[in-house]
């Protein structure tokens, strides 16, 4: 089978692979996941993730051979955070009458998650860099590792960190939300876009129109008000 | 067509926002400000006509494009085995109190706002 050998090394480094590798698995994960209603388990990105991941463990192929063709999905991160300003628009009048409360649940809800991810990683003892890392967790990955780079982060390791937090979040809104009595649709999609960004947005997205619309306006918040005030707190702290 | 329109036009405003972040040292990361740049200009219907339907699209599948970063996991196994319990205690507990002060906070403020909502469950 030395031809089915080579075909593999061939296409295994070249930036086909990373790239349809991508796109195959997360489609037929997408599938299983409206398939089976959508349920949080479901989520596509943990399973493309967890699919992807175990395949390139078992097959040896190191991480940047995979991003190669991976990174054409990837740079649609940038256009997707400046295509945010679509949603914002669609609702400016309600953002304008709701305006202060908006403010102040992200500005507060982003300080409690992103300050009790450092609290509870310093005492827990985690190395500092790891520390600094979690600060911009709950920021859309692209921007969180921004962040991280300029508080002394590891940038790859915030990305890390802000997909998990997405995905926890994807994953146990209902659940919590349901457990505190939080009825509202727009409260609930509020709380998951400002702490799950993206991941959560799309989430809140599938399940309802208004959940989905307070999603996508606090995952845009979170990105302008993270931007500001994780690097200034630092500054205050260091 | 419309869409490809769109999304030449998120990419220049993201470039935009790059270039000024670099020129002026902005605060921000680029595509924040190219979002901001955006923002503004979507009050004119040849920029918002385009935007929208790139935005629609690229919004719709959002999740997709965290997977290329997410198994990037791969690179930090070390750090998972060497402390997996204390980070996913970091991060569980984090997104919980973060989710339950965000919701429990907005609801008291918008309650606060006289106007009753109603249908809102």
């Amino acid at each position: 089978m030395p031809d089915f050998v080579q075909l593999w090394v061939y296409l295994s480094t070249a930036p086909l692979f990373g790239l349809t590798a991508t796109l195959v698995v997360y489609v037929v994960a997408a599938a299983v996941y409206d398939r089976v209603e959508r349920a949080p388990w479901a989520n596509p990105v943990l399973w493309s993730v967890i699919a992807l991941g175990s395949l390139l463990l078992a097959t040896g192929t190191p991480y940047p051979t995979y991003f190669a063709g991976a990174q054409f999905v990837h740079v649609l991160l940038g256009p997707a955070v400046v295509a945010l300003a679509w949603p914002l628009w669609q609702r400016r009048a309600e953002l304008r009458r709701r305006s202060v409360a908006l403010l102040v649940a992200a500005l507060v809800g982003g300080v409690a998650a992103g300050g009790s991810a450092v609290l509870l990683a310093s005492t827990l003892d985690l190395p500092g860099e790891v520390v600094r890392s979690l600060a911009s967790k709950s920021v859309t990955a692209p921007v969180a590792m921004g962040i991280a780079e300029r508080i002394g982060g590891v940038p790859a390791l915030a990305a890390v960190f802000a997909v998990l937090t997405g995905l926890v979040g994807a994953l146990s809104a209902r659940y919590l939300f349901n457990g505190l009595g939080i009825a509202s649709w727009a409260v609930r999609g509020f709380a998951l876009g400002t702490v799950s960004h993206g991941i959560g947005a799309a989430r809140a997205l599938q399940v309802h129109d208004d959940a989905g619309a307070y999603a996508g306006i606090a995952l845009g918040l979170q990105v302008l008000l993270a931007s500001l005030i994780i690097p200034l707190l630092f500054r205050w702290l260091a | 067509m419309i869409a490809l329109r769109g999304l030449a036009l998120l990419l220049l405003f993201q470039a935009v926002g790059e270039g000024l972040v670099l020129a002026l040292k902005l605060p921000f990361p680029g595509p924040v400000v190219g979002l901001l740049l955006l923002l503004f200009a979507l009050r004119w219907p040849a920029v918002r006509e385009p935007a929208q339907a790139a935005a629609e699209l690229l919004l719709a599948h959002l999740s997709l494009l965290f997977v290329p970063v997410g198994v990037g996991i791969v690179t930090h196994l070390d750090l998972v085995a060497r402390h997996g319990i204390q980070l996913v205690v970091a991060v569980v507990v984090s997104t919980w109190i973060g989710m339950a002060v965000t919701a429990l906070l907005l609801r008291a403020l918008l309650k606060r706002d006289a106007r009753p909502e109603q249908g809102d469950a």
